[in-house]
């Protein structure tokens, strides 16, 4: 019998071979894996968020096969001793058996808390990169209000994971949302009494709060992701203006090999920073804060970063009690305007604001290409004031701690915050928009007279001139200066950005190149152009 | 007397007889002695009891009570007035606050305040714990008051667990879940307790100074005084921190700032060095 040969080369051919002859799917994939991808650090921080959440996933999964979501009352008897013997609910007593007892569970703990936090950051922070560039405008509007709506169900996300450990801390967090509830009119306490089963904190809270935190939630999340996602192979990625980008077209690297082995290093990354952060530093230790006693409130207790602009709302709110003489009488508590009316408007504001934007502006057009902050000071000082608004509230979450650890009094900080509350926002608009005019001025100012060069030169009736190094040869202007169009590009103002618009010297430890001898006294300013010079753009992706 | 006369009778006996029996005037009088009768009595026990208006007039002082006087007459005289009976707008009356209220405030730097302000701060102490011990008998002589029990040792056989419980119901509040302190109203704060000793927890505890309510006995027992100590002691100071670096256990504000200055800056940085990869 004669043994056949095996061509190891040929295996993967084959194998590829005989894969499209059952499924056929050359075709669709070689579109697919053919799909160009504009390249730009700034769009890689959604990525962030995305690979976070799979590392919530992951995490998640393992957590759950430890927690016990349930709210009968044991009494405690790991290895964590100062709570041994001490009556807590089945809850609490497994989230420290996790965290003491199970191997590998406080790290696990520790990274799908982390995770959390940068899922939500790096939504903020995509979200904001989104909104300055204007890449919400049409026609992707709908991946925006998406976005946003991904940013509020992973604040429920959050919230709902925030209470399942049932310590102290979350018990507390857990009564402020029973309140909330309770606040709003009229159906306050039908709302709190079919949340919780009854009053708070009843006996079946954590029940539920657990099934929708591993499976309600969480396919909410993935199935807006996937649409998000979607959206974006669909609508193709926005782009930074340059050489030869227009609205028509996308220019970038093709999705395989280099961006997706790019993508899979870059998920390596985050998911390397999340075991970093969820081994170095101790987050939520649930073991202080001792089982949820309704009489156990903790100084300092907050809710997590995102929800913080929530409790600052409240403690700067004035006591305005609305009584509507109605019946037995009516009352309004003022907890229901910080913390129903506000997240409201913020919800209505954010989600609908390219169509504001859209409206206001009367455009109608598709636009595929970014605009730099600077070219649209209105938005960007829009966003500014949103921004510091945000900001406001959310320090004020933590007057207490800032407070404490800077020995100003809280009423200090309290009336501070009510007081940037209304000044700080219209204060940023302004000067973002003027920041914005300025800059708008000197790229201006360097297209039409050249980059400045520090050189002083002195003519011969005794004033002083700054040399200028034009950017194009003349076209007959007396002062030797041509006139360029901005592009909507970085325009170089250093003499070493010229026609290097990267960085000079590649390699990541040690030059691969060596970077090319500089005159070392300039006696004479390089005022003749090079001969060959590429063309001003965002040159981003070239060297 | 009539009155004895009803006493030896008995009470039953007495309940049982009509009162018309015994004329108008019987009864005025009998009532006139029972009321100078009872007079008597609580004007002899406030004169047993009270605590001796001759603290002033004639101070008798033991040998460390006398050396504290004289401290107290050069460092504290200023706020607290001559006799430590406090001075309007400055100073309180330290009558009646006893050894335990002066240890904590002397030996944890506290008195003598730097300045007029919301709360006095930690500092290094100015008195030695001689003096300290003298300042505070010299208090304890002129008004009485609660007092530590001796030794530097106030933990043993504390019980960690229920002096988790009763830190986390008592103390958590303001001086919060780590023991790091919180801040109160208008600049006062509850301080960290990492620095507190036994005895300055013990005498916190009784003597209330400053913004902290008074924890007296029939509050927490001394035994259960015992074991809040040693859960701070024991559990707050030197809990490893099983998680890593705490953070200053702040709460959740400080992981928040966390999570940008790291775990964003970080990432924005792989960001940028993947992106310029190309």
């Amino acid at each position: 019998m004669k043994r056949r040969k095996f061509d190891l080369a040929a295996t993967p051919g084959k194998a590829a071979v005989g894969v499209d002859d059952r499924f056929a799917v050359a075709t669709p994939l070689r579109k697919l894996l053919n799909k160009v991808f504009p390249d730009h650090w700034s769009f890689l921080l959604g990525e962030i968020a995305l690979f976070s959440f799979v590392v919530l996933l992951l995490t998640g999964v393992f957590l759950t096969f430890f927690f016990e979501p349930a709210m009968t009352e044991v009494v405690y008897n790991g290895s964590y001793a100062p709570l041994q013997g001490t009556p807590m609910s089945a809850a609490y007593a497994s989230s420290l058996d996790i965290s003491f007892d199970v191997r590998g569970g406080l790290v696990m703990r520790q990274m799908h808390h982390w995770a959390a936090l940068l899922f939500m950051a790096a939504i903020v922070v995509h979200m904001l990169r989104v909104f300055f560039t204007g890449a919400f405008r049409k026609p992707r509007e709908t991946n925006w209000i998406i976005g946003s709506l991904l940013f509020w169900v992973g604040f429920l996300a959050g919230f709902t994971g925030y209470s399942l450990p049932d310590d102290g801390l979350s018990g507390t967090g857990l009564r402020i949302a029973s309140a909330i509830m309770l606040s709003i009119p009229v159906i306050g306490s039908w709302v709190t009494s079919s949340v919780f089963a009854g009053e708070f904190p009843g006996t079946i809270i954590i029940s539920r709060f657990f099934i929708a935190h591993v499976l309600l939630i969480p396919g909410l999340l993935v199935a807006l992701i996937s649409v998000h996602l979607g959206l974006v192979f669909k609508q193709k990625h926005t782009q930074w203006p340059g050489p030869g980008r227009t609205n028509n077209n996308v220019v970038g690297e093709r999705m395989f090999p280099r961006y997706a082995l790019k993508q899979g290093g870059f998920f390596m990354v985050v998911f390397g920073v999340i075991a970093l952060m969820g081994g170095l530093f101790q987050i939520n230790p649930i073991w202080l804060f001792g089982p949820y006693e309704a009489w156990v409130v903790s100084a300092a207790s907050q809710p997590d970063w995102y929800v913080m602009f929530l409790d600052g709302s409240t403690r700067l709110m004035p006591a305005w009690e609305i009584n509507i003489p109605l019946g037995d009488g009516y009352v309004i508590p003022p907890l229901f305007w910080p913390t129903v009316v506000l997240p409201g408007i913020l919800v209505g504001l954010s989600t609908m604001y390219p169509f504001l934007e859209a409206r206001h502006l009367k455009d109608r057009k598709s636009h595929n290409l970014l605009e730099r902050p600077r070219d649209a000071p209105a938005r960007t000082a829009v966003g500014a004031m949103a921004v510091s608004f945000y900001i406001v509230l959310t320090l004020s979450g933590a007057n207490d701690v800032i407070a404490d650890k800077f020995q100003i009094s809280l009423n200090a900080m309290t009336w501070a915050g009510r007081i940037g509350l209304l000044v700080v926002p219209p204060l940023a608009y302004y000067v973002t928009y003027r920041l914005c005019l300025g800059l708008q001025q000197h790229d201006r100012e360097v297209l039409a007279h050249g980059v400045e060069t520090g050189i002083i030169r002195r003519m011969p009736d005794g004033r002083f001139v700054e040399v200028h190094q034009p950017l194009s040869a003349s076209n007959g202007h007396a002062d030797g200066h041509g006139q360029l169009d901005y592009v909507g590009w970085v325009v170089p103002k250093k003499m070493n950005r010229l026609g290097a618009l990267g960085p000079a010297i590649r390699g990541f430890f040690y030059p691969i190149e060596k970077p090319v001898e500089a005159p070392v006294s300039p006696g004479h300013p390089p005022v003749e152009a090079r001969p060959e010079r590429e063309e001003i753009g965002s040159g981003e992706s070239r060297r | 007397m009539t009155s004895d006369n009803d006493r030896r009778r008995g009470l039953l006996a007495r309940l049982r007889e009509r009162p018309a029996a015994r004329s108008r005037g019987r009864r005025r009088l009998g009532a006139a002695v029972r009321l100078i009768a009872a007079l008597m009595l609580a004007g002899g026990a406030y004169t047993v009891f009270a605590p001796g208006a001759q603290a002033q007039d004639n101070p008798q002082l033991t040998g460390a009570a006398a050396e504290g006087k004289a401290l107290f007459d050069v460092s504290c005289v200023t706020c607290h007035g001559r006799n430590a009976q406090g001075v309007e707008g400055r100073g309180p009356s330290l009558i009646g606050v006893g050894a335990a209220s002066v240890e904590f405030q002397v030996s944890s730097g506290r008195m003598p305040m730097a300045r007029q302000e919301a709360q006095a701060h930690r500092k290094p102490p100015v008195f030695t714990d001689e003096q300290t011990r003298q300042l505070a008998q010299y208090i304890q002589e002129l008004g009485g008051g609660p007092v530590v029990p001796e030794g530097d040792d106030l933990r043993e056989d504390g019980n960690i667990a229920s002096g988790g419980e009763l830190f986390r119901i008592n103390c958590s509040q303001c001086h919060a879940f780590g023991g790091g302190g919180g801040a109160l109203s208008s600049g006062k704060f509850a301080p960290s307790l990492h620095p507190a000793t036994d005895r300055q927890i013990y005498a916190a505890m009784l003597s209330g100074p400053q913004n902290m309510p008074v924890f007296g006995d029939n509050q927490l027992r001394p035994e259960q005084k015992a074991d809040i100590i040693a859960y701070i002691q024991e559990t707050l100071k030197h809990d490893q921190d099983p998680g890593g670096f705490n953070l200053g256990r702040y709460g959740p504000s400080t992981e928040g700032l966390a999570i940008f200055l790291v775990g964003i800056v970080a990432l924005v940085f792989a960001s940028l060095w993947i992106a310029g990869k190309s």
